[in-house]
């Protein structure tokens, strides 16, 4: 058992390696001067300075920044909304109404995307920004309410009799008891639907009209014409900003249950 | 909990109404419209107007090509639900049961960081280190000099990898959840009635995880068959998948009826591997 345990510790740190391994690579490439990725190694943030010329990226990170914020206020407080309903209240449809956020997250992404193209194009909503936000703001929607919602279910509703009764309005309640209680759950939502937005690619591919696109989208562009340390550099800011997101996410909502 | 009366309807309505307005309107209908596209003789971009047909399902029967495509991207998925499988599961073993305390809470963080991040992003990184005097290819020349020029990239093996590595946290994800809940008195009691490490494991352990297993298996290998990213960029001409023509027909050919037949044959085909599998799943659970 002990030489099992030992083994499964070893495999644990080769996963972990494996999953690192590939972005770490990316990343000291991204700070080498040759434009081939030749080697040795000459450290030279020439392809960063490259980026803060190069308009069309820094728009597509405009854009996606700017999508992110507005889908995380948006999907965030309409998913908040949702989840207190179902949290609060038992009545006929629930379960359906449950059920129904698991589409966005179980079909592929492809089917999606393209199904928004098809019905944006009859109902004459054009592709570009707002299209795209339509869209983020659907796929991020069931995270905030699964996640919101874990955070009600242990929720002490205790407490907010006890205000009642202590002669405290609903909005007193709200503001003061429920609020606070819930941030941790909306704070953490609300990330998590900035992740998926900021990450979100085959969407936006499908909705960006030619010359108004996302970050991940103008990079598929580039990839697609051929490697250069410049995608190095992007990818490499990208994935920063998305662990930062999530480590953040980390601290206000417990992955995994107890740890 | 409170129950619905007449007051509270209207209370719920407005908490549950945007959220599900939004979701009807870009989930749900487009859904619809996607069906009612598929069965459409032209594109909805020609002006002319269209009527129904089955053509482009009749289509899908003719051409042989697209039925390989539609094998091959089962295959795929299958592949890389199995590899995560494999990958995942001891991983999540060793996360849930042999590391304790602070230790597990940074390499489960460890282990979902990459989840969120971007999967172009890592798709891409993976070119850097398959590709002809990549990493992979300066491994192998230490180990053997004279070894050939290694070429990786723009390969089925690489479009696995690829997948693996996007989707490997899912099944760690997963499992670790269902594994963390088997209480270790559980597990004392099976050992203290004299059952041997493996007999522990296959009578008890994985039984009990197997919840775990199956969602993390259908989270995996329902988008794997639909991908089309990866095996564009691991894959090259390759590693085509029936995700790809669909891509295609949306894209280049303009032929937006047929792409939607595609989309919902492929769906259709996973959602009958997965009721398929389910009563043998559901046997095995019962069977605890």
């Amino acid at each position: 058992m002990k030489l099992g345990s030992t083994l499964l510790t070893a495999h644990l740190w080769l996963v972990l390696a494996f999953l690192y391994v590939p972005i770490v690579v990316m990343a000291v490439l991204g700070f080498n001067a040759s434009p081939l990725y030749a080697l040795p190694f000459e450290f030279d943030p020439v392809w960063y300075r490259a980026l803060t010329s190069n308009t069309k990226l820094i728009d597509a990170g405009i854009h996606s920044v700017g999508i992110a914020i507005v889908n995380t206020i948006i999907a965030t407080t309409l998913g908040t909304m949702a989840a207190l309903a179902f949290a609060r209240y038992s009545f006929r449809g629930k379960t359906i109404m449950q059920l129904l956020l698991f589409p966005p997250i179980a079909i592929p992404w492809l089917v999606i995307g393209t199904a928004m193209l098809v019905f944006f194009f009859w109902i004459d909503i054009k592709r570009g920004l707002f299209a795209i936000l339509l869209g983020h703001v659907a796929l991020s929607l069931p995270y905030v309410i699964v996640v919101v919602g874990a955070r009600l279910a242990t929720f002490p509703h205790a407490v907010e009799e006890a205000a009642a009764t202590l002669g405290a309005t609903p909005w007193q309640t709200f503001r003061r008891v429920t609020a606070p209680l819930l941030a941790p759950g909306v704070i953490g939502g609300g990330l998590f639907a900035f992740a998926v937005s900021f990450d979100q690619f085959v969407i936006s591919y499908f909705l960006a009209p030619a010359g108004v696109t996302t970050l991940p989208v103008e990079i598929y562009g580039a990839i697609r014409k051929g490697f250069t340390p410049e995608i190095n550099a992007i990818s490499t800011i990208i994935i920063v900003v998305s662990m930062g997101v999530l480590l953040l996410t980390a601290r206000f909502y417990r992955f995994g249950g107890e740890r | 909990m409170a129950v619905a009366d007449q007051r509270n309807r209207g209370t719920i309505l407005a908490l549950t109404g945007p959220a599900y307005l939004w979701l009807t309107v870009t989930i749900f209908l487009p859904l619809s419209a996607m069906l009612y596209c598929s069965f459409l003789d032209k594109s909805p971009l020609v002006p002319q107007p269209a009527s129904l047909t089955l053509k482009h399902y009749a289509a899908f029967i003719e051409r042989p090509v697209y039925q390989q495509l539609m094998l091959w991207s089962l295959e795929l998925g299958a592949v890389v639900t199995i590899c995560c499988l494999i990958i995942g599961y001891p991983a999540a073993l060793a996360l849930a049961k042999v590391i304790k305390g602070r230790w597990r809470e940074a390499m489960f963080l460890m282990v979902v960081l990459p989840f969120w991040s971007n999967a172009l992003v890592r798709t891409f990184s993976w070119t850097m280190v398959l590709r002809p005097g990549g990493l992979a290819d300066q491994a192998i020349h230490v180990v053997a000099p004279d070894a050939p020029a290694l070429n990786l990239l723009y390969s089925y093996p690489a479009v696995v990898v690829g997948l693996v590595h996007s989707y490997l946290p899912y099944m760690i994800l997963t499992c670790y959840i269902s594994l963390q809940a088997i209480d270790d008195s559980v597990i004392e009691a099976a050992r203290s009635l004299g059952a041997r490490s493996g007999a522990l494991f296959r009578r008890v352990v994985f039984p009990m995880s197997l919840p775990g297993v199956l969602a993390g298996s259908a989270l995996i290998f329902v988008p794997a068959v639909g991908s089309f990213m990866e095996p564009r960029i691991l894959g090259g001409a390759k590693g085509a998948t029936l995700g790809m023509a669909v891509e295609e027909q949306f894209t280049v050919t303009a032929n937006w009826p047929f792409g939607a037949a595609l989309s919902f044959l492929m769906l259709g085909a996973v959602l009958l591997i997965c009721l398929a599998l389910y009563p043998a799943a559901r046997k095995r659970m019962e069977g605890l």
